[in-house]
């Protein structure tokens, strides 16, 4: 059963969510990778509040096109989140952040912000791009786009039923530590022959 | 001829960017046949191929991160090697403002980004002098993702008691997917070097992303240990985007150069599932004749 979420999100709502379960969001979300992590951290970033408190991040660095002075994204895909461990607690507790969409999985800081604070990880279907951006409906807004580059910038972005699985709740379970250890043994066992 | 050639080139990146080959997508859905109906890991893969239809039917970049493009081209003797390259910038530039490629080229020291995809050695362009009379470009793209979980071991590695060997390549090969889990897109296609030095190992690993999956090494000994670590990699029930699942790779292809004495490299260049291929020969007089099929990885088999 697909599980429906709108934006922006309560702790409690969160809270009910477990790994495995497909998720459709539908609402405002605002993308954050590598440069955008390392200036919410360093920074007091006020403006970004009103994109962040209850709602969720999206690691992703779109392909976008501007025709007439609108933008329209064709090809938006999640990014590797792992890269952004070092910040991502931080981010979490400092704007109030009830979700963070990627692929790959986050760690153990990460795992214990979404717990503390009402947090969940989303794992979004990574290459699916095209897929995935033909449920962006509307660009609202780009923040420090020539600063940053296009891969890079905040870009607020209003979805319809993109289609996320929760791999990390907040609870303090994952299943990537559960993937992985159950792959670790397969992994003995075949080394184990000659 | 310098315009004729880039809007050839422009048309061969669109082709790689937006529309996956034809033996990896018979490879996904086989790979989805072996999926439990309601699994994440069937979802995901529905997902994929979903996405690899739209992307053919719209001409829009079948995954965002349209990767370092790395071309080799092979020309016949008498051809203008500045010229070449000359068209592969221009349509590089032209590519990325159709949007069929993302502005992917960062200063690494000012960390901006250049905006076109042209920087120093972007886009990475080999040039080689064959016998026949046709130009012939093969291009790759390959997201930064995948690259991120490709390693490099150097062999005797102690952690694994892997020697220097075909057993101690298999040890080292399994552990390298393994680390990878579903980070770099898994299902993955893996390219591996043996041998070389650092730098030309991974050459040789990363050759083997042209190669397709149905393909027949040469080697009798790599073709039965590509077929093993195919079956046993799929054992590791990483699965789609490390969803946990049957399929955790696509395919396993080895090639292999001479090594110095000292060292044993073993390269694992991990290949997301979207490594995007394409290829064109023109002719002299004809136009261009574009396909999937990469006539470059055999000779460098064997080179």
């Amino acid at each position: 059963m697909v599980r429906r979420i709108e934006l922006p999100v309560s702790a409690e709502a969160v809270r009910n969510l477990k790994i495995g379960e497909e998720i459709e969001i539908y609402g405002r979300v605002i993308t954050a990778r590598d440069m955008g992590h390392k200036y919410l951290v360093e920074n007091d970033a006020k403006w970004i509040e009103p994109y962040l408190n209850g709602g969720m991040i999206y690691h992703c660095g779109p392909v976008m096109v501007n025709r007439k002075g609108a933008w329209r994204a064709i090809s938006a895909g999640p990014t590797t989140s792992i890269r952004e461990e070092p910040y991502q607690a931080k981010v979490i507790t400092k704007y109030g952040v009830r979700g963070v969409i990627g692929k790959g999985g986050m760690g153990a800081d990460t795992l214990a912000a979404c717990r503390r604070h009402g947090c969940v990880y989303l794992h979004a279907i990574g290459g699916a791009a095209v897929a995935i951006a033909s449920t962006i409906v509307d660009i609202e807004d780009v923040f420090m786009l020539d600063e940053f580059g296009m891969p890079e910038a905040f870009w607020v972005m209003r979805v319809e039923g993109f289609k996320t699985v929760v791999t990390m709740d907040a609870h303090g379970t994952s299943l990537h530590d559960q993937v992985t250890g159950k792959s670790r043994t397969a992994l003995s066992r075949l080394l184990a022959k000659s | 001829m310098g315009k004729q050639l880039q809007s050839i080139f422009v048309e061969l990146i669109r082709r790689a960017s937006s529309d996956l080959p034809a033996d990896i997508e018979a490879a996904l859905r086989k790979a989805r046949r072996q999926e439990i109906a309601g699994s994440p890991a069937r979802s995901a893969i529905d997902m994929v191929l979903r996405n690899v239809e739209l992307a053919r039917e719209t001409s829009a970049p079948l995954c965002q991160d349209t990767g370092t493009n790395l071309w080799y081209v092979r020309y016949p003797s008498g051809t203008d090697e500045l010229r070449l390259r000359e068209a592969i910038v221009e349509a590089t530039r032209e590519a990325t403002h159709k949007a069929y490629l993302r502005p992917n080229a960062v200063d690494s020291i000012t960390n901006q980004n250049s905006g076109d995809n042209v920087g120093i050695l972007a886009p990475v362009v080999h040039f080689e002098q064959w016998e026949k009379k046709d130009i012939r470009a093969d291009l790759l793209l390959k997201g930064g993702g995948s690259e991120n979980v490709s390693i490099q071991f150097s062999l005797p590695h102690r952690p694994l008691s892997a020697g220097r060997d075909l057993h101690g390549v298999r040890k080292v090969v399994l552990d390298g997917i393994w680390q990878a889990q579903g980070k770099g897109c898994a299902p993955g296609i893996i390219g591996v070097g043996i041998g070389g030095d650092r730098m030309t190992s991974f050459q040789v690993a990363k050759e083997q992303l042209f190669r397709l999956l149905d393909d027949r090494n040469p080697d009798l000994q790599l073709r039965a240990l590509e077929k093993r670590l195919f079956e046993e990699a799929n054992l590791l029930t990483i699965g789609p985007m490390g969803f946990g699942g049957k399929t955790t790779v696509l395919g396993v292809k080895i090639g292999h150069a001479h090594r110095l004495p000292a060292c044993y490299f073993v390269s694992i260049a991990y290949g997301c599932w979207a490594v995007r291929r394409a290829s064109v020969v023109i002719k002299k007089g004809a136009g261009p004749r574009y396909g999937q099929v990469p006539l470059l990885a055999e000779p460098y088999l064997k080179r």
